[in-house]
């Protein structure tokens, strides 16, 4: 299986290398430096940034499963993303010649921010009716996105909304991805803690029975989450759905340990994201149709289909 | 008691409406009270649809939280909208009357609202919640269609169908204002005929049906009213999500009963006043640097926050 899925994997990478405005075949790399360029400037960290972005996204959507202790949220469309764009929307108007690195200390404090009051809001929804937190928490996106709309059309900036809420990755090039390996390295830290994650998925008297430190867990889970959705915001923008189908979809196939099933969560999403970028690629060449818009489609079939088909009985 | 508050909105709204029409007015009066008559008449017709809409539409589904635009409604009926564009070209659809596009658009909205939501609506008793969701994840779903067939289709038609997506206060349809008060008022006729049989079917199903109620009939029937209001208000004004659940909760708040002939009128009184004094504001005094509907959305949002909040404390 582990075999099937790298390969599946490798395949998706090839063919993305491989779709493009540029028609590019296998046989132009050897001998055409133009083709080459084209691989190394455009192709290459477009695939790459697809994998990491789904791959982080998926990750952050698990940790907040975990923490909030419900299977239908997730980080993107609950909040933390739009608090994200609000933050470097507060940036570009406040301090627009901030480096960088200031910029994204903020969008992911704003993202933080967002996050931890929603979760504050989740622990007083009463556990018996867990579909109320999803619920919540898309309203509650609803409110802030309204909130960073306003922002924008008060400032002039509308444009940028556009870009940050709706994800795509036509615009990503060499030199203006790289942000997504922070997202990626902190999934990989993530995994480090992963049976911790596993153990505060049972909440909070089991952990703290079993000896962790619940609060601390909380807020480093909170404080992972926070990162990887503002730094993936920020690059490529808001993509739904991907947090909540693709850990979803693994806990019914694998279970819920983890240390086992973090990988395939990560290569799933990685995966998915990018076989939607590629359909984005093809269908309206040589135009392309943003990966959000895809992926808002195929995530919230599938979304329905895990609200409504009845969960198989774990063996 | 009831009744004198209506009044006093009704005032409300008539001081409402004078002050849009005649306030910073310059010039040629001729042209300035046809000009904002016209579009006041537009902003009081969407204001109508909108708030009644949402008052039957709670009461079929027996639920608060409920709306038809929070189902999906004004989202599928943009879908048809674009839909229609990718299917017949930007130039059939130009080629076709305004009062026929409508109607082809509200047939099909009718005809899938009815198909959807009547299936819906019967799960709404057991599981509230995953109803509501269902009925946001298809609006996100119906969102995403709506962008995908736009990116789809010929950049020449897409200007057919761009302005249609958001909500727009600023420059409602006044070409199809004749036909869409024709409609409108048509629903709100019905919908006021309805008004004793609502009280009984707010009480419940069970309870309706031992009264003498026909549920089904009368639960479709209210269902092809509410279609016709949502499409009268989205072809006029776009989408919005949160509008219907801000006035209806003010009006139940205000008229503290649940006689549908209290509550029907007051919801559209509301509707009038948040509409035409919030474009007011917007126009006169903000000079139209906010947009009416982003501060409706999070007003709105805000409003379905804390009453679902409030419903789980009891």
């Amino acid at each position: 299986m582990k075999i099937a899925a790298g390969a599946a994997l490798l395949a998706l990478a090839a063919a993305s290398l491989f779709v493009g405005v540029i028609e590019i075949g296998p046989a132009a790399l050897f001998g055409d430096p133009e083709a080459l360029r084209v691989m190394a400037v455009s192709r290459l960290p477009r695939t790459l940034a697809a994998l990491l972005t789904g791959a982080s996204t998926a990750v952050a959507g698990v940790i907040m499963q975990m923490i909030a202790r419900n299977r239908f949220v997730e980080p993107m469309t609950t909040g933390t993303g739009q608090s994200a764009a609000l933050g470097i929307l507060l940036v570009t108007l406040f301090m627009p010649a901030a480096p960088l690195v200031v910029q994204m200390t903020v969008a992911s404090l704003t993202a933080l921010a967002g996050s931890t009051l929603f979760l504050l809001i989740v622990r007083r929804l009463p556990v018996t009716q867990p579909l109320l937190v999803p619920l919540v928490g898309l309203v509650y996106g609803a409110v802030i996105g309204a909130g960073v709309t306003f922002v924008a059309y008060q400032a002039d900036l509308l444009q940028y909304i556009g870009v940050w809420m709706n994800g795509e990755f036509s615009g990503v090039l060499l030199g203006r991805y790289e942000l997504l390996w922070v997202s990626g390295a902190t999934a990989l830290v993530a995994y480090l803690v992963a049976d911790q994650f596993s153990i505060a998925g049972l909440g909070r008297d089991v952990s703290v029975s079993l000896g962790l430190n619940y609060g601390l867990l909380v807020a480093a889970g909170l404080f992972m989450l926070s990162v990887i959705i503002a730094f993936n915001v920020v690059t490529v923008g808001m993509i739904p759905f991907v947090g909540l189908v693709v850990p979803n979809i693994a806990s019914r196939l694998i279970g819920d340990n983890l240390r086992s099933t973090l990988p395939w969560i990560a290569t799933a999403g990685g995966g998915l994201v990018l076989a939607c970028d590629i359909i984005g690629r093809i269908v309206r060449h040589p135009y392309e149709i943003p990966v959000g818009t895809i992926f808002g489609v195929v995530g919230a079939v599938i979304f329905l289909w895990l609200l409504y088909a009845r969960k198989p009985a774990h063996g | 008691m009831a009744e004198r508050r209506l009044i006093l909105l009704a005032a409300a709204l008539a001081a409402a409406c004078a002050i849009f029409l005649t306030w910073g007015a310059r010039g040629n009066w001729d042209f300035v009270l046809a000009f904002r008559g016209a579009k006041l008449a537009a902003l009081l017709v969407v204001a109508a649809s909108i708030a009644v809409s949402t008052v039957l539409f709670q009461t079929i589904a027996g639920n608060r939280i409920l709306t038809p635009s929070i189902m999906g409604f004004d989202a599928l009926f943009v879908l048809f909208q674009t839909v229609l564009v990718f299917a017949l070209g930007g130039f059939g659809v130009a080629q076709l009357s305004q009062e026929w596009r409508f109607g082809m658009e509200f047939v099909l909205l009718l005809g899938s609202a009815v198909l959807l939501f009547g299936t819906l609506l019967g799960s709404a008793r057991y599981d509230i919640h995953r109803t509501v969701l269902t009925g946001i994840i298809f609006g996100v779903l119906f969102n995403s269609l709506t962008v995908f067939m736009q990116r789809m289709i010929d950049p020449n038609d897409f200007a057919v169908v761009q302005m249609n997506s958001f909500a727009r206060f600023n420059s409602v349809e006044t070409s199809l204002l004749g036909v869409s008060s024709v409609l409108c008022c048509a629903g709100l006729v019905a919908a006021w005929r309805f008004r004793h049989r609502l009280d009984v079917i707010a009480l419940g199903r069970d309870h309706a049906i031992s009264l003498g109620i026909d549920h089904r009939r009368a639960v479709l029937t209210i269902l092809m009213i509410v279609a016709l209001l949502v499409s009268v208000s989205t072809a006029l004004a776009g989408p919005v999500t949160f509008f219907g659940l801000l006035v209806s909760a003010l009006a139940h708040l205000s008229m503290k009963t649940y006689r549908h002939a209290v509550l029907l009128p007051a919801a559209a009184l509301i509707a009038g006043i948040v509409l035409v004094a919030g474009q007011t504001v917007t126009e006169r005094i903000l000079a139209l640097s906010t947009p009416l509907s982003v501060a409706v959305e999070f007003l709105g949002g805000l409003v379905f926050l804390i009453l679902i909040l409030k419903g789980t404390q009891r």
